[in-house]
């Protein structure tokens, strides 16, 4: 393998690691300092490997040489700690021969640790992602902003704000206490869980970055199986959700990015690998005696996986969905309910639920009454499609509804 | 809140399988709507403690009706209650739905 394409990838497993360890060493009030080693780091073998060629164990230089960045850090701010600040809390004969642990052991507890850090509910959850996203996947500014669909200026106060919350809180980097966990993994369950989103439903065209905050959100969800301390059935139940997802991507986006509806994609292009896996971590998360919504989205997500078309498959999905709805309200959920009842009992009765729902801002809604009312009274199925064109935001939904509104207009024509 | 009533002897209740789903469908219904506060299934193993310290066995000594469950909704007046409440299966069991309002602590 060439520099070109190892690079990225040792960013991709390395970044977190040894940022992870050199933050836990430098407390979260000097977080930037530890940012600029590891990506001086990576600078660094970036230039050195074009000239002189890949070194014999690439993950081995790395360390060394964000080791040595490190003691030189010290070592050059030690006179003037010494100078100005006698009475500092640093002690000094320890920086002297500072030690950066890189064992696999400290790497794993570091990197376990930030992320309690990161995903703390003191500030905002967009915050968290965008944290998540810098400082756990190596994310620069631009991405993260291309992401959330806003400029790296609003990212960069974001960040920095979250940055100052977490100091001025004296947040420390450790794993939170046995009664605290729980409750704790929550927080950092719901960033993944929306960093997944964010990457699954993005607006963005950039198919390629979306891929990338889905499986980032699957790594860090991933590390946390791989953990005795975290490896809970609710995080299962996540990372099974994540799975089955995940195995419809290459189908569900055109060539040029545009949504496939479910009904229309081709089925070969599920990847039987992620199902298989989903299965897994969906029997993993079953060990304990809760139902999250994360397992109730899992086994809805584990029935759109199965190809066949039983009714016996959408009343297992209605049933999830009155379950989910009943913890867990959401409008995208009353809508998705409704149209799983309607394939249970009938477009007839769907429409009725659905009149009941209210949902006049969403063009989701509207969408539903179009697709329920189509082949019962085209004429109302136009109408409501027409009201959901107008509030309709992203082209990608523009798109949809046209068609649907072409095909019927058509087929009004024709008659 | 709507309070489930029926006949001691009916098989009422999600006991069994298609009767679950119903119950499931009707109270999905009200969640989607986005009115559902709480609800709880009650069991029919209890007591009843009366004056004088008094324990009888069973909820159901002497009454003819017994409570099933109940089903907190958010709704603006009783009559919007009663129509959530339209579709509620115990109405094919041969049971009714009470619904009366729950006073705030305040009022």
């Amino acid at each position: 393998m060439n520099e070109v394409a190892l690079i990225p990838q040792l960013f991709k497993t390395e970044y977190r690691k040894i940022i992870s360890v050199l933050c836990k060493l430098f407390g979260i009030v000097d977080i930037e300092i530890a940012e600029d080693i590891v990506n001086d780091t990576f600078l660094l073998a970036s230039e050195t490997w074009v000239l002189k060629g890949i070194p014999e164990n690439p993950t081995a230089w790395l360390y060394t040489v964000a080791k040595n960045r490190t003691k030189d850090y010290f070592k050059r701010h030690k006179t003037f700690s010494e100078k100005i600040v006698v009475d500092f809390n640093l002690n000094q004969n320890q920086s002297e021969e500072i030690e950066v642990d890189l064992s696999h052991k400290n790497i794993t507890d570091s990197q376990l640790q930030m992320i309690f850090t990161i995903c703390n509910p003191i500030i905002s959850a967009e915050a968290q992602i965008g944290l998540a996203l810098k400082i756990l996947c190596g994310f620069g500014i631009d991405e993260i902003a291309e992401a959330f669909l806003t400029n790296k200026e609003t990212v960069n106060k974001r960040l920095f704000r979250a940055k100052e919350k977490l100091r001025t809180e004296n947040i420390k980097i450790e794993l939170p206490t046995e009664n605290e966990i729980n409750s704790r993994l929550d927080t950092v369950l719901t960033t993944l869980y929306l960093l997944f989103n964010e990457g699954y439903h993005s607006s963005t065209q950039k198919t390629h970055l979306r891929k990338e905050l889905c499986l980032e959100a699957m790594r860090l969800n991933y590390f946390l199986i791989e953990n005795e301390t975290t490896n809970k059935p609710v995080v299962n139940a996540l990372m099974a959700l994540m799975c089955f997802h995940a195995s419809r991507f290459e189908a569900r986006t055109n060539q040029i990015g545009e949504p496939i509806l479910y009904e229309e994609q081709d089925r070969t292009l599920w990847n039987e690998e992620l199902i298989a896996k989903g299965n897994y971590f969906l029997i993993e998360s079953a060990k304990g005696q809760e139902i999250t919504k994360y397992h109730l989205e899992a086994s809805i997500a584990y029935w759109h996986c199965t190809k066949t078309q039983t009714t016996n498959k959408w009343q297992n999905i209605l049933q999830l969905y009155n379950q989910l709805l009943i913890i867990d309200y959401s409008p995208i959920v009353a809508l998705n309910r409704t149209f799983a009842l309607s394939k249970v009992n009938g477009k007839q009765v769907a429409i009725i639920e659905a009149e009941k729902l209210n949902l006049k801002d969403n063009h989701l809604y509207f969408s539903l009454l179009g697709n329920l009312y189509t082949e019962i009274d085209n004429i109302k199925a136009i109408k409501n499609f027409e009201i959901a064109l107008n509030l309709a935001i992203t082209n990608a939904d523009k798109s949809t509804i046209s068609k649907n509104l072409y095909d019927l207009k058509a087929k009004k024509n024709n008659s | 809140m709507m309070i489930f009533k029926s006949e001691i002897n009916e098989s009422f209740g999600p006991s069994i399988q298609p009767n679950i789903k119903h119950w499931n469908d009707w109270i999905g219904g009200i969640a989607a709507q986005g009115k559902l506060a709480g609800a709880n299934r009650l069991s029919f193993e209890g007591k009843t403690l009366k004056p004088n310290n008094i324990v009888a066995d069973g909820p159901y000594a002497e009454v003819k009706e017994i409570i099933g469950g109940y089903l907190i909704v958010k709704a603006t007046n009783i009559d919007e209650a009663i129509t959530l409440a339209e579709g509620c299966p115990i109405l094919t069991h041969g049971g009714n739905v009470e619904v009366r309002s729950v006073m705030s602590v305040n009022s």
